[in-house]
């Protein structure tokens, strides 16, 4: 549940904690610089984009027949391909698959969709112990806590904070300032979890229909370990994750590295197409290919069909000024900043995510900068109307709204409201400001103003 | 002599309406005939915003009747400008008889700054010396109408020494309700918002929003002055 309290709760701590807002400021700002300066390199960025939204659009107005083509092509590879409706099934299989082959350990190469499943946790219940395998993953899972960003889930941390968790991890103390001792650490342990896991779990960045291939980026090498060292690879997609052809994918690439982290590609591409054959001399032997809806087919043909265009690169969280702030816990689930008040209610049910469409100014940086360009804006302000019509905004706004409109369409009676309110508020005028006893007072330690004396009305009535 | 009728806006109107005094005194000196229908209220923006869409479109409505008989109609504001001529298309678009006057209105509205620049190409009569003034650009006004140079034209013609923050386009943290709605984080961003214009050493900090305006001074205090682009022209009338 994220309502609007619980968001400016959870808020408020990232904004009193000033460790977190410097290390978000410049993690936030170096991804910004990037992104500028990657997509000045290419020769028509706009034209890129604007492409990129067309072929996006396209393949989702099509989106059964290329998933079922991406199957055909995965199982004729050696692949076995799963359906799952919901988070649970999903859940439910891959606990199942890992059980079925013995496996005591898990490793994982970042996936915000089996996040999204809660996988560690069933997987937990079902005594196999999952280790994250990206940095940043495996960073937040040594503290405990959800990611908070969608490409740097660790964003929010700092480097002394990094190397406290590394020394607990390994039993004896690391230098803060020394980041090659700290990642030659981090390399040593999860190296061994590669030797040792019995299954190995991935998201998809991509999936291409023509081969039946998946696409895993990462800039450490950890995908091609998980994909390849244990003997059985599982890797979780959403249906949206999917291209036609691999001229799509390699337009969806250019623009994910360049907006996600300024990269013209990240550092490791890996292609999966079935398990290892027999002249390979390594990879897994059985590849298991998880396609999960949880929530997403409700958005097609629907008002908020765009936001599966999104390709999770992060470059609107990035830019989004009350993410800078909020941080990404605020945003309670595992799809945070603009794009996740979108996705989350989606998935989530507006219900549970009520606060997300109100955590916006509605100020359209997202939308400058989303490769896709979704129209992440005008999907809030879509939420915001879901929203009072199903009654899930208090009952004092809706009768605050529905009055404040009654009285402006009556210019009458709105002279009359402003001659009420301008003589009450000399009560609690103060140097031409209101100042309302703090419990009262709805803008924290923001002044309000008062109304002027005289409206501009009277004014125009005597200099007309 | 151009006939020009004033969107004033219920912020202005009400709270700001000196605003609204230099604004008419602004067209005036450029030229023009200002004529202020009485029978404007809001246009509607809290209530779209906030989803309240019947509500949004009976105000709406209201707006479109009361402006239809002008040629231009004038707004010292980027985001009411923004509301009548994006957001009206969108919100009347599916109703029958309204469509067509909500693109009609929004074809002929325009910004202040916009209007004073770009359509009367003005020029103030004198002009305003040894001010360091930053200008910050109001969300809906540079990315949904595009004008970020309007209103710094409109600066420098009155004699502005114009100099940019860091992030001019970063949200100074109103967002309408947004700001009741979530203090702390909307308190936050103005603060942000409030530094980088101090780190230019500006003397003034400009908006072409009236919102904006409202929002910063809740926190600016003594810091900096924050003054709309209305009340800057206009003083170059007499400098």
């Amino acid at each position: 549940m994220v309502s609007v309290d619980d968001f400016r709760r959870k808020a408020a701590e990232a904004i009193a904690d000033a460790r977190m807002q410097g290390a978000l400021e410049r993690a936030t700002a170096k991804f910004r610089e990037g992104r500028t300066r990657a997509l000045a390199e290419l020769p028509d960025a706009d034209a890129l984009r604007d492409h990129f939204k067309r072929v996006r659009a396209a393949t989702l107005a099509r989106l059964a027949e290329h998933l079922e083509t991406f199957e055909q092509n995965a199982l004729a590879a050696g692949a076995q391909v799963h359906w799952c409706e919901t988070a649970e099934d999903a859940a439910r299989l891959i606990t199942a698959l890992a059980a079925q082959h013995g496996a005591r350990l898990a490793v994982k190469s970042k996936s915000m969709t089996t996040e999204e499943i809660h996988l560690n946790h069933a997987l937990e219940a079902a005594n196999v112990q999952p280790v994250e395998t990206d940095l940043g993953e495996w960073i937040i899972q040594l503290a405990h806590e959800p990611p908070s960003h969608i490409i740097g889930p660790a964003i929010h941390k700092t480097r002394e904070q990094v190397a406290a968790l590394f020394s607990r991890e390994v039993g004896r103390p690391l230098p803060p300032d020394d980041v090659g001792v700290l990642t030659a650490e981090a390399r040593r342990l999860l190296r061994e979890k590669f030797l040792a896991a019995g299954i190995g779990i991935s998201g998809v960045n991509v999936a291409v229909a023509e081969t039946g291939s998946v696409v895993l980026v990462t800039n450490e090498g950890n995908g091609r370990m998980v994909t390849s060292v244990p003997p059985v690879h599982v890797a979780v997609m959403g249906i949206e994750k999917i291209v036609p052809t691999w001229r799509d994918a390699a337009a969806w690439l250019a623009l994910l590295a360049r907006s996600a982290t300024g990269q013209p590609m990240s550092i490791y591409t890996s292609v999966i197409t079935g398990p290892a054959r027999a002249e390979d001399p390594d990879g897994p032997r059985e590849v298991h290919i998880v396609i999960l809806d949880n929530g997403r087919s409700r958005a097609l043909a629907s008002p908020f069909e765009e936001a599966l265009q999104c390709i999770r690169c992060g470059a609107c969280l990035n830019v989004c000024p009350v993410y800078r702030e909020a941080g990404g816990h605020a945003y309670g689930n595992p799809y945070s900043g603009p794009i996740g008040a979108i996705v989350a209610p989606l998935l989530f049910g507006v219900e549970a995510m009520s606060g997300l469409p109100q955590a916006s100014t509605l100020c359209g940086a997202c939308l400058d900068v989303c490769p896709a360009r979704i129209d992440i804006p005008r999907m809030l302000l879509e939420w915001r109307a879901v929203e009072v019509e199903r009654r899930l905004v208090p009952w004092y706004e809706r009768v605050g709204e529905r009055l404040a409109a009654w009285v402006l369409a009556h210019p009458r009676l709105l002279r009359l409201v402003r001659r009420l309110a301008a003589t009450g508020q000399r009560l609690f005028l103060r140097d031409g400001q209101i100042r309302l006893p703090g419990r009262w007072h709805p803008a924290g330690e923001r002044d309000l103003p008062a109304l002027a004396s005289r409206p501009f009305r009277d004014w125009w009535r005597e200099n007309a | 002599m151009q006939r020009v009728a004033l969107f004033v806006t219920c912020l202005v109107d009400q709270v700001m309406p000196e605003i609204g005094i230099a604004t008419v005194r602004l067209l005036r000196a450029a030229g023009c005939e200002v004529v202020f229908p009485e029978a404007q209220t809001c246009c509607g923006q809290p209530f779209f915003n906030s989803g309240f869409r019947p509500e949004a479109r009976r105000l709406a409505e209201r707006t479109i009747a009361a402006f239809e008989p002008f040629d231009a109609v004038v707004a010292p504001s980027g985001s009411c400008t923004t509301m009548l001529r994006v957001e009206y298309p969108h919100l009347l678009g599916d109703r029958p008889g309204w469509a067509h006057r909500a693109r009609e209105l929004a074809a002929k509205t325009y910004e202040l700054s916009e209007f004073l620049t770009q359509v009367l190409d003005w020029d103030p009569p004198r002009r305003v010396a040894g001010v360091r003034v930053a200008y910050h650009d109001s969300c809906h006004m540079c990315r949904l109408l595009g004008l970020r140079e309007p209103p710094r034209d409109a600066l420098r013609r009155a004699g502005y020494d114009l100099v940019e923050m860091q992030e001019p386009d970063r949200c100074c943290g109103f967002g309408g309700l947004f700001s009741v709605r979530m203090p702390e984080v909307s308190n936050a961003m103005t603060a942000e918002k409030l530094a980088q214009a101090t780190d230019t050493g500006a003397h003034v900090l400009a908006t072409a929003d009236p919102g904006c305006l409202m929002q910063m001074r809740g926190l600016a205090r003594e810091r900096v002055r924050i003054e709309h682009i209305a009340t800057l022209l206009a003083a170059s009338l007499e400098a």
